[in-house]
């Protein structure tokens, strides 16, 4: 039976945190409580597994056709809306992109504004922010609300009261860094990763005290073992030591401290483990002829043990990479049978449109295939190597500087993007929002200029030849690599799914509409159009005997600046994509949270 | 060799008619203000057969790489900065130069738009008469959407002029 993670395991969590942190209750107690309590949603992912699943029913397969608007709320923000609200106890907080707007509602007091926090931040990090100024939602834990702002800047909220509490500076704007993710909070820290892999930015993950906001430890993706808290004897990747100095020997001179892996995806953590998983990005510039060698440790899988920031395990998806394929995606963790054995499996969706299962303890790489029929620049990935089977024509470094490399699948935006997936344990199977798109990419030849924009390459954008839709929600099985059944939508969805003991799957889509889905079968039971297109992810929660739906609409991200632009025209250069209308013809701007219930 | 373009961006922010890669800044003041402000009207070259010139196939790639981010695919425009098929309309060689080289800052309660300064940023100074030719070629409606076709091959001077500029 594919199950969470076992009930047992909490109990030696908190024994271990006890101990470790004497008589005193950390945050992860009471998160690890909380997070099991389905008329909450405490954080951005569901739950620290990241598998978007919640238990309640009462909105099930037969009656979500009935499904109504509730209420809505206006952010009063235009710019692409992703993540979700939390609920926690009886507030909702529902975050905004720049300015960064955190709204307080009080539910027992219909939604009424508890308190709201508008940061005064800088309008100079508005152009250094890539993909449209996003932001992916707030955590939650030890009484406070984090917000991890545009300027790099981590807030402290008064949960009660929005009341800053303390503040805490990442990076330097100046230089491109700034800030898109959510926060992860376990124990007593407040994880968070950083954007700016387009700036030529050096990644790291960040822990602070949450009490104080003081820094504990970095941890970086590039550079010298010790500023990326690699031990070369202890830390593995599949399996065996990475030895010394295992980033600096794949970088060519400094250019490692430009080189990437920024850590803007999604984090999650296993308290029995100790262990924090997340993604780099991509190594910069977007030119690989520019940077010879395997990029270390962009593209990479990271295991670290939350107190020290250690890294257990690493596993590089794709070494050296030739396509903007970051592998910042969700880390899913499950509890599912591999050829009969039970395994703590990790499972991870990435840019390069390969699923990879992971045994999350070691790292040991159990599947990889292709959760888009459509990719085709590697033929497979050797599970023992961990190395993709590149395909020559292809490749971008071997048709070198100044070549436009045609029909290469997935494109930039890869198969998926940071839109989180949804795992059903009643199922066992992974629900994913993806794209199904195709690229045309030329490199050339940049310059380094801090804070100024450090690309290297011009991309076309198109559905895979001979079709039309540039999206797929798909269900997947990790424990054999397989779709289960895939079902086309017009465009990319890059809305994060959500799935639930009702049997019901639910996702939005970039024309605007809240879809559900039946979870064994991919039939739609339910659609409603929100007032713009949906980046966000779905969430739920149950009040007073009543479960509600609730999604974030305002279209934008790089799938609404890039994408639907280059959608507005035919013209031979974009193929087949002439034959679509623009998403401009279906959606315009602007922030709204729309909760849904079924009626009395 | 940063300090070359640099010194060369100063020149460039003083407003020296005519700027661009170092070699055709020296050519402008040969052939005087006349010719130049018809290339202004018009520096693109696109052949009978829709094959254009490397400097509207250059200005494609880097505006493709640095601008679009903001300014949508092909000067398309975006939620998030005007469309520069529309803007190049209006917009003289100079005014152009001059937002790119120190940015333009439109911040108040009802809108939020910050473009930056560009004027140290090689990847776009040194192929600013590029974006330039590409923009007016797009804003005059005679190169579409997406890559071109067809284009000249990079031209001896163009690599020379690219790998002064660039340096490394």
């Amino acid at each position: 039976m594919p199950r969470l993670m076992p009930a047992s395991g909490y109990v030696l969590a908190v024994a271990g945190a006890l101990s470790l942190w004497g008589a005193q209750a950390t945050a992860n107690d009471d998160l690890l409580k909380l997070e099991k309590d389905p008329n909450q949603w405490v954080m951005p992912l569901g739950n620290y597994a990241g598998n978007r699943y919640s238990e309640l029913d009462q909105i099930n397969k037969d009656n979500v056709k009935d499904l109504q608007v509730a209420w809505t709320f206006s952010t009063g923000v235009l710019r692409g809306h992703e993540g979700g609200p939390l609920v926690i106890g009886d507030m909702m907080y529902v975050h905004a992109p720049f300015p960064n707007t955190v709204f307080a509602l009080d539910l027992s007091k219909n939604g009424e504004i508890a308190w709201k926090y508008e940061p005064q931040q800088d309008p100079n990090v508005i152009p250094v922010m890539c993909c449209d100024t996003v932001n992916r939602g707030v955590a939650y834990g030890d009484g406070k609300i984090f917000l991890h702002q545009a300027d790099t800047k981590l807030v402290a909220l008064d949960a009660k009261t929005g009341k800053v509490v303390w503040t805490a500076t990442d990076g330097d704007p100046t230089k491109g860094e700034t800030g898109t993710s959510a926060p992860l909070v376990a124990k007593n820290l407040v994880l968070i990763g950083n954007s700016g892999g387009e700036f030529g930015v050096q990644g790291h993950v960040t822990a602070y005290d949450i009490k104080t906001g003081k820094q504990v430890w970095r941890a970086n993706s590039t550079g010298p073992d010790k500023d990326m808290l690699i031990d070369p004897e202890k830390t593995t990747a599949l399996g065996k030591p990475v030895g010394e100095d295992s980033s600096l020997k794949t970088w060519e001179g400094d250019q490692w401290k430009i080189g990437g892996g920024t850590t803007w995806g999604w984090m999650s953590y296993d308290p029995d483990l100790n262990l924090v998983y997340y993604g780099s990005g991509n190594p910069s510039t977007w030119n690989p002829t520019q940077r010879p060698g395997d990029n270390k440790w962009s593209m990479t899988i990271f295991a670290r043990d939350l107190d020290t920031g250690m890294a257990k395990w690493v596993y590089q998806m794709t070494p050296h990479d030739e396509w903007d394929y970051d592998g910042v995606n969700e880390m899913q963790l499950v509890d599912q049978k591999i050829d009969g054995k039970d395994r703590k499996l990790l499972v991870h969706f990435d840019r390069n449109g390969f699923g990879y299962t992971l045994d999350r303890e070691t790292g040991e790489l159990l599947v990889a295939e292709k959760y888009d029929p459509a990719v085709n620049w590697a033929t497979k990935i050797d599970l023992k190597t961990g190395l993709p089977d590149r395909v020559k024509k292809y490749s971008t470094e071997a048709n070198g500087q100044d070549v436009n490399s045609q029909g290469i699948c997935p494109a930039a935006l890869g198969s998926k993007d940071q839109q989180p997936s949804a795992y059903s344990p009643k199922t066992g199977l992974f629900y994913v929002p993806t794209n199904h798109v195709c690229m045309d990419y030329e490199p050339f030849k940049v310059a380094y200029t801090a804070g100024q924009p450090y690309v290297g390459a011009t991309l076309s954008m198109y559905p895979p030849k001979g079709e039309q839709n540039l999206g797929n929600f798909i269900a997947w099985d990790a424990t054999t690599g397989k779709i289960k059944w895939s079902v086309p939508e017009p465009f990319s969805v890059w809305s994060g799914a959500l799935a639930t003991a009702g049997d019901v799957v639910f996702y939005g889509t970039l024309e605007g509409y809240l879809k559900a889905v039946d979870a064994e079968t991919g039939k739609e039971l339910y659609k409603f159009k929100t007032p713009s297109g949906i980046i966000g992810n779905v969430n739920t929660y149950e009040r007073d005997g009543k479960q509600y739906i609730a999604v974030l609409s305002g279209v934008g991200g790089w799938a609404g600046i890039g994408m639907a632009a280059g959608l507005t025209e035919d013209t031979a250069g974009l193929g087949a994509v002439g034959a679509y209308k623009a998403l401009s013809n279906y959606t315009a701007l602007g922030g709204t949270m729309t909760v849904f219930t079924l009626p009395e | 060799m940063h300090s070359d373009w640099r010194w060369f961006i100063a020149l460039v922010s003083a407003l020296v008619a005519c700027g661009g890669v170092a070699a055709t800044a020296q050519e402008a003041t040969t052939t005087g203000n006349a010719a130049a402000a018809t290339d202004e009207e018009k520096p693109y070259k696109i052949a009978p057969d829709g094959t254009v010139d490397w400097a509207t196939f250059s200005g494609f790639r880097r505006y493709n790489s640095v601008c679009h981010t903001c300014h949508g695919p092909d000067g398309a425009g975006s939620s998030f900065a005007p469309a520069l098929v529309d803007s190049l309309k209006r917009l003289s060689y100079e005014q152009f130069t001059e937002i790119v080289v120190n940015g333009k800052t439109d911040v108040n309660t009802a809108t939020q738009k910050k473009m930056p300064a560009f004027g140290l940023n090689p990847n776009v100074m040194c192929y600013l008469d590029d974006i330039y030719t590409y923009l007016k070629a797009r804003s005059d409606g005679v190169v579409g959407r997406g890559r071109p076709a067809k284009h000249a091959p990079k031209p001896p001077e163009a690599a020379e002029a690219e790998e002064a500029c660039m340096g490394n």
